[in-house]
């Protein structure tokens, strides 16, 4: 739709500048309060120009929520997730698309179903399997009766047991699945010209050379895109960190945000909560910013 | 080199059947063409002695082995593809190189074949390259050299030329001939498109659906059709066909007025049938209406092709073509007569749709198929 006239364009762009405004609004106010005192920032109104405590409430956050350790543990949550979920989803897809086996299709769209499955819906049995990540064995053998059997043979009762609660695996496993990166990489597959399939296999390759040394390279600007997405939400989950680290040296730096809030009877230091919300907030801006010069790059040099 | 013995091969999908049944043989260093219409199973049958398609029923054999199981890697056949299939991420030298690694040959021998690849194509510039950088006849030099690097017995090409345009087609066409006087590969060609077939082959495979019509040289396919599929198939303009039977004194007839004699003594069996009559339009000639053994026509409309003319005639219904070599001006609704020459027709019957023989004095249906 091309409207030229004059009072249409200056409407769009009013509302294009009061949702700016709203959407930048708060995060204004994040940034004039982590500069304040803590006088300042109880003033009402709140002063709206800058002050000039920031670095003191920086460091002031930073010690009082151990920040280097939880920021450490949030990027490699976050990092380990997010590349999980990339090779995971580019694997999956890749079964889905150049493989014709029986329940392929059925197999497709039970990996589609887990997106009406949330974490925050399935996060009991969740937390049952990764307080015992053996369990559903266990109770495979306990249902099947070999597990009766074993013990009436040779007197061994078997219990397997692998706890991952306050682990670093337990933290990034249960997060790996993904059915919106598999949905993503699969649509990828499907743009990819069978010939090129065909070209490598007259090459002499075979599929798992066909995966790395074609389909790989030729998806990293899908690649990009998924990691970028995802990284920023592993950084952003809060209820699954909070529920299976119960060991702060585990503890993520979103969770920790909890501390820096100022409790009923304390000190109401917002200008130190807004300063560690600032520092938490960060490395994912951060990697948007700089991985946003490298998908769009990738998607504008569409090599045909 | 190697030869490739095709025995009744047959593919179906599901229970939809697209090539019932074909038997070639193929000799070594040869250059065959297969010709035909979309859908008649060419491609379906070069992808099957690639290895690229499942062998439904029959077998393949090249050089004596049957592969009909083996992996297209196993079978010594490299394939160019209609769109090159290049890897878009790759350098052209990479591209090339892509098989020589895959089969693990060392980096040093890689580079120098590439290298004498690249300059069999005329890409030695080029080798840094990626496929988005280059035109469409370099890229179609790229697919090949990719071919030629692992100097497979066999070369397989799928319309490789359909994506070019049509001066860079007859360039390239050219130097495909000219790489395969070079290296000798037997090769099979794919194509729609009779001009290339006719240029390429040593011999040509008509195909219909899923069958093979006719297995000649160019020049036997074009003088002696071995079905009416042929004969309209093959040449352009289409060969002119006319159905009309044949009266006990061995006279074709059209309708009252439109009668051919035919110089030969038919198998008396044919007396009283209906055939199918095929003229070439460069075999008529277009003489003054009412001239003595000729057949009234009026002009509809008229091709120019600059070196020659297509005159299209209209036979009370029927559109018949003559080529015309000097130009002339016709303008639409024009009485012509069109002079047949006897010896120039070719006879079909009009059941089988197979060639009558009948220029060695005795008339037979051709078995040929």
């Amino acid at each position: 739709m091309v409207e030229r006239t004059p009072i249409f364009n200056a409407i769009c762009q009013f509302i294009l500048l009061v949702g700016l405004i709203v959407a930048l609004l708060p995060f204004a106010i994040v940034i004039i309060a982590s500069t304040h005192d803590i006088r300042a920032v109880n003033i009402v109104p709140m002063p709206l120009t800058p002050g000039s405590h920031f670095l003191d409430n920086v460091r002031e956050a930073w010690h009082r929520a151990d920040l280097g350790h939880k920021l450490f543990n949030s990027i490699l949550f976050a990092t380990a997730v997010a590349f999980g979920k990339v090779a995971l989803s580019s694997m999956a897809a890749f079964a889905i698309v150049y493989f014709r086996f029986p329940g392929r299709s059925i197999l497709f769209w039970a990996i589609f179903l887990t997106l009406m499955l949330p974490l925050e819906v399935r996060i009991v049995p969740t937390y049952a399997v990764a307080a015992n990540a053996l369990a559903p064995f266990q109770a495979i053998l306990n249902v099947t009766g070999i597990n009766w059997l074993i013990h009436a043979v040779s007197g061994i009762e078997v219990n397997l047991q692998w706890g991952l609660l306050n682990s670093y695996p337990g933290l990034i496993l249960p997060m790996v699945a993904t059915a919106t990166g598999t949905f993503l990489y699969r649509q990828f597959y499907l743009t990819v010209p069978d010939e090129l399939a065909e070209a490598s296999k007259m090459d002499g390759s075979g599929p798992i050379r066909f995966f790395w040394d074609i389909l790989l390279p030729l998806s990293r600007p899908n690649m990009i895109a998924l990691f970028t997405i995802m990284f920023v939400w592993a950084w952003n989950q809060y209820l699954w960190p909070l529920l299976v680290t119960t060991d702060p040296s585990f503890g993520i730096a979103v969770t920790q945000l909890k501390t820096l809030i100022p409790s009923e009877f304390g000190l109401p230091d917002w200008n130190v909560a807004m300063a560690g919300t600032l520092v938490i907030m960060a490395p994912p801006l951060i990697l948007v910013i700089f991985m946003q010069r490298w998908f769009v790059r990738g998607l504008i040099s569409t090599e045909k | 080199m190697a030869s490739i013995a095709i025995r009744g091969v047959r593919k179906a999908y599901a229970k939809n059947a697209v090539v019932h049944g074909v038997d070639l043989d193929i000799a070594s260093r040869e250059f065959i063409v297969i010709l035909g219409p979309s859908g008649c199973g060419k491609s379906t049958l070069l992808r099957m002695v690639a290895g690229l398609e499942e062998i439904s029923g029959g077998e393949i054999a090249i050089d004596g082995r049957v592969v009909n199981n083996l992996e297209p890697r196993e079978r010594g056949c490299a394939m160019v593809f209609q769109n090159y299939a290049l890897y878009p991420h790759m350098t052209v030298a990479e591209n090339i190189g892509y098989a020589l690694k895959v089969a693990g040959v060392p980096k040093d021998e890689r580079r120098r074949r590439v290298e004498a690849t690249a300059k069999i194509v005329g890409l030695e510039a080029y080798l840094d390259r990626r496929p988005a950088a280059l035109s469409g006849g370099q890229r179609q030099r790229v697919a090949m050299g990719r071919a030629i690097v692992r100097e497979p017995k066999v070369f397989l090409f799928d319309e490789p030329l359909s994506n070019l345009d049509a001066k860079l087609r007859v360039a390239m066409r050219a130097e495909i001939r000219r790489l395969h006087r070079r290296l000798g590969a037997t090769s099979i060609f794919v194509t729609h498109d009779q001009v290339e077939a006719m240029t390429l082959g040593d011999r040509l495979v008509v195909m219909n659906g899923g069958r093979i019509e006719q297995v000649g040289s160019p020049a036997e396919v074009y003088n002696r059709p071995a079905s009416r599929f042929v004969a309209s198939f093959v040449g352009s303009p289409a060969m002119n066909l006319m159905e009309g039977t044949i009266d006990r004194h061995g006279v074709f007839v059209y309708d009252a007025e439109r009668q051919i004699p035919i110089p030969a003594t038919l198998d008396a069996r044919l007396v009283g049938h209906k055939v199918a009559l095929g003229v070439r339009a460069e075999a008529a000639r277009l003489v003054e209406p009412g001239t003595a053994g000729s057949i009234p026509a009026t002009v509809d409309f008229v091709e120019e092709l600059g070196a020659g003319r297509v005159v299209h005639t209209d036979l009370d219904g029927l559109s018949f073509a003559v080529s015309l070599s000097t130009p002339n001006v016709m303008p639409a609704g024009t009485p012509v007569g069109i002079a047949i020459d006897p010896r120039d027709v070719h006879l079909f019957s009009i059941e089988t749709g197979l060639r009558i023989e009948f220029a060695a004095g005795i008339a037979a249906p051709a078995n040929s198929n």
